[in-house]
């Protein structure tokens, strides 16, 4: 299957620019990330803070061009400028801050945005608006203001703005940072629903072990590098190694850990709560 | 609570102007204005009352809300009327100390205040029936043919329906980083004028930075979402002249018509006596 997102040696330098436009200094803020992902999977990106994740996810709409190397989304190169609304069509992004990138004072006008710079005739912007708006379950506050709206509401219209444009890809740059734990489960099962139902390609960052779990990939980054990928299995079996990289593993796992550290053999790569009491259940039994 | 602020003085109602295509509405306002100017026998400004009552009716919007608006132009009215008394030679009805009030006086006094009365009033009239975004919606299209010299209509819509999205969020910060302040000592409440001012720059310069980061990142997510002007955008609410706008336009025409010929009856009236 054909990969939509495809990078290879992509670097990105942050300039320090002095009055007289002079270059002070640089700093790397993605180093050399080799990536693909295949059309329709969920993939999660993991990072702390200044590991170059969101930087990297700013690549993928083309608001930023890499320093070096090059970047394909759906085919079509980043840095090819004609190719430039093509490629913000098809990988649609959803901020972190839900205010900060509303634009419509009615939610219907806001996601109507996207295909309006389109172009799309009057009829089908509607068609698209409902479409979008009932997937992400915000139908009923068409007529609604954003500004009344809940932080997991506000996001999810966010998300409809991108989901209307008709996207083969959804970039979401922590999109849960500012929310409130109901906001969070709110926004992270709206789009799990949309990568299931639609099929959607989503590329999920986030600092949030729970977020995760479902995903079909979790890419570790550090330093602007990729540390670590592979299914969260794998990666969250590695708990020294992300202790390392400064990230916390899920609860479950991390009880597993400690208890295999403790000489309890448990097997690894346990995620969630029912994982860990069934393997529990299975250890006692084998006693 | 802040949030909860209406913007401009919309007043929700669901009457035939408040239907009314915003185009029409300036067009009104427009109209109704430069009739006040232009006409000015008593007739005509009976009929003008006639016509603003009939559409205040019509408007479903208390009276009341119509003549709130009066109270910020009532220091400006009383400066004219006073000035008008006293000013203005002919005839002298009464006379005290030094001051002169004539005939002439009065009934310009009467008159000016009569007008700038409606004029407000006609102005509310639109604001007060129209929300804020399809009012710059009427502006951005009725302004249209401007594009044409340069003048960039588009964006100045954007911008005005953008800033009329935002004043309710920067509000709220303002409130915000008002609380955050003043738990840290700032006092915003005594001394006098200077010191207030003084008072406001820790309100002010959080507020500025917050803004400008809040523009930086919209003006990301308008990217991100395709925003790359006014060229070949289409509009997802389009406004389309129905048949009631139509019906509009021309009671306007009947008015300016009507408007007209009442002012020449005056005219001629005035030359019999």
């Amino acid at each position: 299957m054909l990969n939509i997102i495809k990078a290879r040696k992509v670097s990105y330098d942050y300039l320090k620019i002095d009055d007289e436009g002079n270059v002070e200094s640089s700093s790397r803020a993605v180093d050399g990330v080799d990536l693909d992902v295949k059309a329709g999977d969920f993939v999660a990106v993991l990072g702390h803070n200044g590991s170059g994740k969101s930087t990297l996810a700013k690549h993928i709409n083309a608001i930023l061009l890499p320093t070096e190397g090059t970047l394909y989304v759906d085919g079509k190169d980043t840095k090819d400028d004609s190719k430039l609304w093509e490629i913000r069509q098809s990988a649609g992004m959803v901020f972190q801050n839900p205010d900060n990138q509303i634009i419509g004072s009615v939610v219907d006008e806001d996601v109507g945005f996207g295909p309006e710079n389109m172009g799309v005739p009057q009829q089908e912007i509607w068609e698209r608006v409902e479409r979008s708006l009932k997937s992400v379950g915000m139908w009923e506050y068409r007529t609604a203001s954003p500004n009344k709206l809940s932080g997991g509401q506000k996001q999810r219209v966010a998300i409809a703005g991108v989901v209307a444009m008709c996207p083969k890809c959804i970039v979401l740059d922590e999109p849960t940072a500012m929310l409130d734990p109901n906001g969070r489960k709110e926004v992270i099962r709206t789009v799990r629903e949309l990568n299931r139902t639609e099929h959607v390609t989503v590329i999920l960052i986030t600092h949030y072990m729970e977020e995760v779990i479902d995903a079909d990939r979790v890419i570790v980054m550090d330093q602007g590098r990729v540390v670590m990928q592979g299914t969260p299995r794998e990666v969250f079996s590695h708990v020294e190694e992300l202790k390392r990289y400064r990230l916390d593993v899920p609860q479950a796992t991390l009880v597993a850990y400690e208890l295999q550290k403790a000489g309890i053999s448990l097997p690894d790569g346990i995620l969630t709560n029912e994982e860990l009491v069934q393997a529990l259940a299975e250890y006692r039994d084998r006693q | 609570m802040l949030r909860d602020i209406t913007l401009g003085q919309y007043y929700p109602a669901n009457s035939v102007i408040h239907k009314l295509d915003p185009r029409v509405k300036l067009a009104g306002t427009l109209v109704f204005i430069v009739s006040l100017f232009a006409f000015s026998s008593a007739e005509a400004y009976i009929a003008a009352t006639v016509f603003l009552g009939a559409v205040i009716y019509a408007s479903r919007v208390p009276l009341g809300f119509m003549l709130k608006g009066l109270k910020s132009i009532f220091i400006l009215m009383m400066f004219t009327v006073v000035f008008n008394l006293f000013l203005i030679n002919g005839t002298p009805v009464v006379r005290i100390w030094v001051f002169t009030i004539t005939k002439e006086g009065i009934e310009t006094a009467v008159f000016m205040a009569i007008r700038l009365i409606y004029l407000v009033v006609g102005s509310s009239v639109m604001t007060l029936t129209t929300t804020p975004n399809n009012l710059t919606d009427g502006l951005e299209k009725a302004l249209r043919p401007l594009a044409k010299i340069k003048v960039p209509v588009h964006e100045i819509a954007m911008m005005m329906s953008i800033a009329l999205r935002f004043i309710p969020i920067l509000m709220e910060e303002t409130d915000k980083i008002m609380k955050a302040q003043t738990a840290r000592g700032a006092d915003f409440e005594s001394g006098g004028i200077i010191k207030k001012a003084k008072n406001m720059i820790p309100l002010l310069v959080p507020l500025f930075i917050s803004a400008f980061r809040r523009a930086n990142d919209l003006a990301m997510a308008m990217e991100a979402r395709g925003y790359h002007g006014g060229e070949g955008r289409t509009k997802m609410k389009p406004l389309i002249y129905q048949n009631r706008d139509k019906a509009a336009y021309l009671c306007l025409l009947l008015y300016l018509v009507a408007m007209f010929f009442i002012n020449r009856i005056g005219f001629f009236a005035g030359l019999w006596y």
